[in-house]
């Protein structure tokens, strides 16, 4: 066996797992095992198998062939989340609790301790308040989920496999939601349940995170086992290396020279808003302005109040030279100012809707021909679309939440783009897609802003930004705290703008 | 799946056969032989006159209702909003004869002023929900004992009578036909073809079913929810406004008794139609069947002896229930069979 997979140390371990659905394969005989007090990570590429593996551990899927063995042993897992009486518990990526009721109630969901057939509240309370101490969670058993934090809700998740007995706790990307103070947060308790010998499988794309947290890593890609390898061994160049298969140098289109003479399409000053103060910056014709900074930075909200999402309290912008202040979506629209938001499923797209009212939705009114919508000139629009972006759907008449992310993601470019805006913010434009639909956006926003659009890159991944930007905003605490440009864009710059350590708004 | 039936409405309805784009129809068909089979006037001119005439009212109604129900919201004093406007016309009305005599400008006056208040009392219902951000279900709930007690204070806890003279005028809009069809049948046409072009050809139609599907997108999309939202409600007022005006001619009064539980078949008439109560889908073709098929069986009921008349509710019940059950059965293969 490679790299000293170990049966008896393991707690849960996947021999030769092989996985089709339909006859499609999506897992080739993959290894994987999780000892006690280990965390192990699992990463890949979008479609390379992670989340069909942990349903695989978790008794969710059955494999089509190989072995499960639980400690040791070989086990057929109960369907359907019946592992958890086993131990192993699988947290999903969305949240599985009752939003109208209590941590308390939450725990104890379906297994309530009982006195004389009454619920035996007293009980229930002492043993969650117990449990809350233990992983040093500092929330009442009395509170309500829909009160707290993502990752309050995140960590009762967890306390609720705890007090389960879990001994294979299996996350599914618990840290995408979270910000890095709650993700700090987070790793402790971790680390406090790896301690008592639980196992902990999790799946993240954030790679550093992997680095920092775990003990071994696992590999997929296309559905192959590529490796398991400690964690102190690896790089993060090492793991990207491997999840991708190639060198990813070519991932972003060659730089081309910012017109230092361009006019100024978008000038901000002073601009303050919820959770934005005093933000000012200048955006040039053909431009790609970065902003970067930590989650929660005010990065979103500086765009969303200029869009006319949100309102402004006081500050100045002007466009083309002209001062305006939008007052809805739409003005900004007129005016060739479009957003293009992260959170593609609650503001991005019409999941249950089809490819066609999706893409034209945003700029709806071009498409109206005597008071009527022209239905036509809409599907020749999705045709356009389809070709231009390269929207691969298996079939034109699927709706969008059946569609894969990277798809989904070139649909929502689309239907931002068919207004055919000047002025284009792109926030995080390459979440929770694959490496190849990246490199195709990169390669968009590129040639977008070589035909003279001006482009905003809000991005969290800062390989994006440095990769990508012309110049970089850093933003802090809804300030912004240093400009970058040319040879100064780099990481180490970046962070210590962003962590504070340097920058225009310290005393 | 939605879609596939939307856009098979779309692109006209026989290209493709789709149970649950056809199941109320079919219902409606079945209805047709058994009334006809219990009792072969059921399809005589004079019954099929009266029925469709009876459907106008909530089948009016009911499509204002499928743009608030599309778009997300809910409307529950439809009623209570008919019977107010009846009387509200109705005191205006009579008061009016002094001035303008017992003839057509009268009952113009009381027309116009029913629009007016069917589009003013929409709006409130309107902003209460979007400035107001109170909740749609709440504000109706609301708005609906506020209009029902208006109409037994104006009544004085009686009945409101429209003055007999100005009745000579105003009878004709419930009584006469135009070509061999009863003016609040023509009425319940117009509106049948406006809400269906509004809905499925408009981009106010693609805002109310962007709205319902996911607000948050909307606002992202450029549209403005807010007005769009109140824009549902003032229509689904003018709707009731609409209705009232046919109403009020066959009776000639208003009550408090006036329209109870109109709020519960207009939005049985939608969701028996086919449209999503939470909103995101709507079928005003379908809308219309449910009223149909609402009156029928109270018809039928009248018709034969075969069941007690009093259960009319009870028969009503049931077809929702198995309505909106069949088409949740339907979805749920739809849905299994793609993925």
């Amino acid at each position: 066996m490679p790299d000293g997979i170990n049966d008896i140390f393991s707690v849960l371990q996947a021999d030769r797992i092989s996985k089709s659905f339909g006859s499609v394969p999506v897992l080739f005989s993959v290894n994987m095992d999780v000892r006690p007090g280990e965390v192990h990570a699992l990463i890949g590429e979008n479609g390379a198998g992670k989340s069909t593996l942990m349903k695989i551990l978790s008794g969710f899927h059955d494999p089509t062939s190989g072995r499960i063995l639980f400690d040791g042993e070989e086990v057929v897992l109960p369907p359907n989340g019946g592992a958890e009486m086993l131990g192993i518990v699988l947290i999903h990526q969305e949240l599985n609790l009752a939003e109208q009721m209590t941590v308390e109630e939450n725990i104890f969901l379906g297994r309530e301790l009982t006195k004389n057939g009454i619920l035996d509240r007293q009980r229930m309370q002492a043993q969650v308040q117990e449990y809350l101490q233990d992983i040093g969670l500092d929330i009442a058993p009395t509170a309500r989920i829909s009160d707290l934090s993502i990752a309050e809700k995140q960590m009762v998740e967890i306390v609720k496999a705890i007090s389960r007995n879990a001994r294979v706790l299996i996350m599914d990307e618990p840290t995408a939601v979270l910000t890095e103070a709650e993700t700090e947060v987070f790793f402790r308790q971790v680390t406090k349940l790896k301690e008592k010998g639980v196992a902990i499988v999790f799946v993240s794309h954030k790679l550093s995170e992997v680095k920092e947290i775990s003990d071994r890593i696992t590999i997929l890609r296309d559905g192959q086992w590529i490796g398991t390898k400690e964690a102190g061994d690896m790089s993060l160049d090492a793991m990207a290396q491997m999840m991708v298969g190639r060198e990813l140098s070519d991932l972003y289109p060659p730089m081309r020279e910012a017109d230092v003479d361009a006019d100024r399409v978008l000038q901000v000053a002073n601009l303050t808003a919820a959770g934005v103060k005093d933000v000012s910056f200048d955006l040039k014709r053909g431009e790609i302005l970065g902003f970067s900074g930590l989650i929660g930075a005010g990065r979103t909200s500086v765009f969303e109040a200029i869009c006319g999402l949100e309102p402004i309290i006081s500050g100045t912008i002007h466009v083309n030279g002209a001062e305006t202040r939008f007052a809805s979506v739409a003005a900004a629209r007129d005016a060739g100012i479009a957003y293009l938001t992260k959170d593609r499923k609650a503001k991005g797209l019409l999941l249950d809707k089809k490819m066609r009212p999706n893409l034209t939705l945003f700029s709806l009114p071009k498409f109206v021909k005597r008071f009527g919508l022209d239905i036509k000139s809409e599907d020749a629009a999705l045709e356009r679309a389809v070709r231009r972006f390269d929207i691969r759907a298996r079939d034109p008449d699927i709706s969008v939440g059946d569609m894969s992310g990277g798809n989904q993601q070139k649909l929502l470019l689309a239907k931002v783009m068919e207004s055919e805006p000047q002025i284009v913010i792109i926030d995080e434009p390459t979440r929770g897609i694959d490496v190849g639909t990246k490199q195709q956006v990169y390669h968009f926003v590129t040639a977008l802003a070589a035909e003279g659009v001006s482009v905003v890159v809000i991005s969290s991944e800062m390989p994006e930004i440095i990769g990508l930007c012309h110049r970089v905003i850093v933003m802090r605490d809804g300030r912004t705290t240093g400009t970058l440009e040319g040879d100064g864009i780099n990481e180490t710059e970046i962070v210590r703008y962003a962590a504070g350590l340097k920058g225009e708004g310290l005393e | 799946m939605t879609l596939s039936t939307a856009n098979t409405t779309a692109k006209g309805r026989s290209m493709k056969f789709d149970v649950k784009t056809a199941g109320p129809a079919i219902a409606l068909i079945l209805l047709c032989i058994i009334g006809f089979s219990l009792n072969p006037a059921f399809l005589s001119e004079g019954n099929l006159s009266n029925l469709l005439t009876r459907s106008a009212f909530i089948g009016i109604i009911a499509i204002g209702a499928t743009f608030v129900i599309t778009a997300g919201g809910i409307d529950l004093s439809v009623g209570s909003m008919a019977a107010a406007i009846a009387g509200v016309m109705i005191i205006i009305m009579n008061n009016a004869v002094d001035m303008l005599g017992t003839g057509v400008a009268t009952v113009l006056l009381g027309c116009g002023c029913s629009i007016l208040l069917g589009i003013g009392a929409g709006w409130i219902n309107g902003v209460l929900t979007t400035k107001g951000k109170i909740e749609a279900f709440i504000v109706t709930l609301g708005t609906m004992g506020i209009y029902r007690s208006l109409v037994t204070y104006f009544a004085d806890g009686g009945t409101l009578s429209l003055d007999f003279a100005i009745r000579g005028a105003y009878r004709p809009v419930y009584y006469d036909s135009f070509l061999g069809l009863p003016i609040p049948v023509w009425v319940f046409i117009v509106v049948s073809i406006v809400g269906w072009f509004l809905l499925n050809r408009t981009a106010f139609g693609r805002y109310c079913t962007a709205i319902g599907s996911n607000e948050g997108v909307a606002k992202y999309s450029a549209i403005k929810v807010d007005r769009v939202k109140t824009i549902t409600y003032m229509i689904q007022g003018l709707c009731v406004s609409l209705a009232t005006i046919i109403y009020v001619p066959r009776l000639g009064s208003a009550s408090s008794s006036t329209g109870v539980l109109w709020e519960l078949e207009a939005i049985a008439a939608v969701i028996i139609g086919g449209t999503v109560l939470k909103g995101g889908y709507g079928r005003i073709g379908g809308t219309i069947l449910g009223a149909l098929i609402l009156t029928t069986i109270g018809n039928i009921l009248n018709f034969t002896d075969l069941i007690s008349n009093y259960l009319n509710g009870t028969m009503q019940g049931l077809i929702i229930i198995i309505a909106v059950w069949l088409q949740r059965g339907d979805w749920g293969k739809a849905k299994a069979s793609k993925t």
